[in-house]
């Protein structure tokens, strides 16, 4: 009997319309655990590095983690992947809600898609019956309807359903594929979903799933559960609210916008706005919150609160979490938050990225007022910031004049444009836009994660260690108290001896080897995360999180009946790291890749710079080019991805 | 008649405070799964979520009697302006719908408190349901001991009801001597 996963996956081939369950190898699960892990293998088998990623050939994977679907609270991650159209990388997006879980109850872990569909089709899994269904009627609706229609017509009231809007169809390199309160958006992975012709996927499942060890298992929740009680009533002190509690940030909780609004940069990344909050905006936006938001509601199996139910009169309800509602307004200049909920209801029936789609329109209106683009680029817009806005959006998912060259964002909607516009693409990191974040000192730590990030999203990567040094000696020593979640004791004094001014402030404190100490530590939370499909929000994102390196073992181990410890773990997640390196490697990502936005940081620091990043390739055992030595691979066993770098000529001399 | 005490656990479901997030399902599924948490399926959960995010309706429905037939007709609750689903607040394992049936053998489920050795201190669902959403509540009633009558004379009675009871005692005499002959 197979524990903690079904045992099998869904194939799917679309050109040929070909329906297959198929048994999978217990032995890469105790590689690669799953989630991100198993996806990275397949890719990496599966289709050489040339392949583009609307090719056929190219794999659209959708898969649980190794503990979804079970009863770890917050395990319900879907992990997504496919080659980025943006990036040409990697894409790996992920989602909550309630889809994985579902899948595995299902009886499958995965779904590997490849092929095309020569006509819009969705998928129908109810158990063991699995369809491939026409979506004619469905084509051109939006994402959130979507998924409402196939429930009533399959009168599935309990089914899940992940779908893509009119981005997704139109191949918008920003599109999403939305489900319940959660969406996978970063890299476009909506586009490969509309390019292979599924509008959506819609699940049930009634089958279990086996624990190996299950008195030790109710344990681990049942501790998990305590101690997120504790943290939701002992929220960190010292830091800025919406960091202080456990879940992704407090957005839809939260009212006070202060901090985002006068800190994160406004229009395409570049206004910082230090008066906005004023007390009459207070009171508005505060109140337009609150009139909107019908509920707050949680993903799977999680007691967090991180989502809510948005009503805006004259609208269509939709679900939202996190950011959102402030990317659009404060892209668009808008004073006003009432826009960016209604917008948002538009942009997620589209089924477009929250993060990336706003800073592409204001872009497009920087090159408009730079006269890079012209009045008949824009014939027929509005004049006001918010029905410009508007108008760009219903331009971009429909791939309209001007639209069609920003829907492949700016990194490539510059080189078409040409007569200087890339100097205006300025918050990209590997082609993908970056949160409109624009700060003073270098902080070591955020350069190294910025610039090394193969997931090219912050917020994907940071997480546990405090963003900014505590005031006092005090604070520092309050906070580091209960910190038992740190891997070694080392952290807690890095966290003492971490000033705001003087001799131990960034840039030179974190110092280079405990900046690389930290990220590595960062990094791996995620990655162990991605693999078990547990959310970042009870683990690698928040301070003080209830999942961590010295619990995950157990849950491993009782879950799967894998043998596991934190070596292995750490091993487990050198594996992975290594194996989507190498994938972004054999793709041509090399050192000069790894470069944050040049206005990140007002003061920058090339020499240190230069040091941080030739330490932290080295504690990878990676060369001087990000690029994993033979060694490093075969001691993970990944001898085969050596061998088959070495034979390209991208690893030289053995 | 004698007065003895009865014990009646409730669990008081405030639709306001629940995320939907169906951990009491999942934990319910676990509990009952045998060896107890050895298995993870809500679909042999004995509470449900009868869910509908974009009308905003959560409502955690638990596991009543079975029933063999449906009702004659169906109830549709209007509660301030939102529209719940049909039998959306009914606790049957019911034929008109597929939840709280067993989904190998089809065989009715019913919510029994978790009742346990030793007994837990709340049911699964409630101690999971970390936004208060459920409530435990147990009191003790006082109620008239009621003497059960025995099953034969259950069914005397009915037939005396019917036939009278010179007809019963008619027939019982034949029925006798019939024995005897």
């Amino acid at each position: 009997m197979r524990y903690s996963e079904t045992g099998f996956n869904l194939e799917i081939d679309l050109s040929r319309g070909n329906i297959e369950r198929v048994e999978t190898d217990p032995r890469l699960t105790e590689l690669y655990l799953g989630g991100l892990g198993t996806n990275a293998k397949i890719l990496w088998d599966r289709v050489p590095p040339e392949t583009d990623p609307f090719s056929p050939d190219a794999p659209l994977i959708f898969s649980s983690g190794l503990l979804g679907g079970t009863i770890a609270p917050g395990a319900n991650r879907t992990i997504i992947t496919a080659y980025s159209p943006q990036t040409l990388l990697m894409g790996f997006s992920m989602m909550g809600g309630f889809f994985a879980p579902e899948m595995k109850y299902a009886g499958y872990d995965k779904i590997i898609f490849r092929g095309k569909s020569p006509d819009l089709v969705y998928l129908w899994i109810n158990n063991d019956k699995v369809e491939i269904r026409d979506a004619a009627h469905l084509r051109g609706k939006g994402a959130v309807e979507t998924q409402d229609i196939i429930r009533k017509e399959l009168n599935q009231p309990s089914a899940h359903v992940a779908a893509i809007g009119l981005a997704g169809e139109n191949r918008v390199y920003t599109a999403s594929i939305e489900q319940g309160r959660s969406s996978a958006s970063r890299l476009g992975l909506g586009a490969v979903m509309g390019d292979k012709g599924i509008k959506a996927i819609a699940v049930r499942g009634t089958n279990d799933i086996n624990i190996a060890r299950p008195d030790e298992f109710i344990k681990l929740c049942n501790e998990v559960l305590e101690y997120i009680k504790f943290r939701n009533a002992n929220p960190v002190p010292n830091i800025m609210t919406i960091l202080q509690g456990l879940g992704s940030p407090q957005e839809m909780v939260e009212t006070d916008e202060k901090w985002h609004t006068e800190n994160f940069s406004w229009g395409n990344s570049r206004i910082r706005r230090k008066d906005f909050w004023t007390k009459e905006i207070e009171e508005r936006w505060k109140s337009v919150q609150l009139d909107v938001r019908k509920r707050l509601i949680s993903c799977y199996n999680c007691p967090m609160k991180c989502g809510a139910i948005i009503a805006v009169p004259g609208l269509s309800i939709y679900m939202m979490k996190c950011f959102t509602k402030l990317t659009y307004t404060m892209g668009a200049l808008v004073d006003d938050l009432d826009f960016g909920f209604r917008i948002s209801q538009r942009a997620a029936e589209y089924g477009v990225d929250g993060f990336s789609t706003p800073q592409i329109m204001a872009f497009g209106f920087e090159l408009k007022e730079a006269g890079i683009l012209t009045d008949a680029d824009f014939e027929g817009c509005p004049s006001d910031n918010e029905g410009r806005f508007y108008w760009l959006l219903d331009r971009i998912v429909r791939r309209e004049g001007i639209g069609d060259i920003l829907a492949d964002g700016t990194h490539w909607a510059a080189k078409k444009i040409g007569k200087g516009a890339e100097a205006y693409v300025h918050n990209n990191i590997k082609k993908h836009e970056q949160l409109p974040l624009k700060l003073g000192m270098l902080n070591p730590v955020y350069y190294l994660m910025y610039a090394t990030g193969e997931k090219a999203n912050i917020t994907q990567i940071e997480g546990q260690f405090p963003q900014a040094p505590f005031m006092t000696m005090e604070e520092r020593e309050a906070f580091v108290k209960d910190w038992f979640q740190v891997p070694d004791e080392k952290f807690k004094q890095y966290v003492l001896d971490w000033e705001p001014r003087g001799e131990h402030s960034n840039p030179l404190y974190p110092t280079v080897d405990m900046s690389v100490d930290i990220v590595d530590w960062q990094e791996k939370m995620h990655y162990i995360d991605d693999a078990l499909g547990v959310c970042a929000g009870l683990s690698s994102f928040p301070l003080k999180p209830p999942y961590h390196m010295h619990n995950y073992p157990h849950f491993i181990s009782s879950a799967s009946g894998i043998d596991m410890d934190e070596t292995g773990l750490t091993e487990v997640y050198n594996r992975n790291r290594n194996l989507v390196r190498a994938i972004n490697v054999r793709r041509g990502m090399r050192r000069a890749d790894e470069d944050p936005p040049e206005d990140h940081w007002k003061k920058r620091f090339p020499e240190l710079e230069k040091k941080l990043l030739d330490a932290y390739y080295k504690f990878k055992g990676w060369d001087d080019d990000g690029i994993p030595t033979k060694e490093t691979l075969q001691k993970l066993d990944l001898g085969y991805v050596a061998e088959d770098l070495e034979q390209r000529g991208i690893i030289k001399n053995g | 008649m004698a007065k003895v005490k009865k014990k009646i656990k409730s669990i008081k479901i405030d639709l306001d405070k629940c995320n939907g997030c169906r951990a009491c399902e999942v934990i319910c599924s676990a509990f009952h799964a045998s060896p107890k948490y050895s298995g993870a399926n809500p679909g042999r959960a004995r509470i449900r979520m009868i869910r509908d995010p974009l009308r905003d309706v959560y409502v955690p429905v638990y596991a009543g009697e079975y029933t063999p037939a449906e009702c004659m007709g169906r109830d549709k609750y209007v509660i301030d302006g939102k529209e719940y689903d049909e039998c959306g607040f009914c606790r049957a394992s019911c034929p008109s719908r597929d939840a709280f049936k067993d989904p190998d053998s089809g065989l009715p489920l019913k919510c029994d408190m978790c009742e346990d050795d030793p007994p837990q201190e709340k049911p699964l669902c409630v101690q999971w349901c970390l936004n208060d959403a459920l409530i435990y509540e147990e009191r003790e009633e006082e109620v008239e001991e009621e003497e059960s009558p025995e099953a034969l004379e259950v069914g005397v009675k009915a037939l005396t009801d019917k036939f009278g009871l010179d007809q019963i005692m008619d027939a019982v005499a034949r029925m006798s001597m019939s024995k005897k002959g």
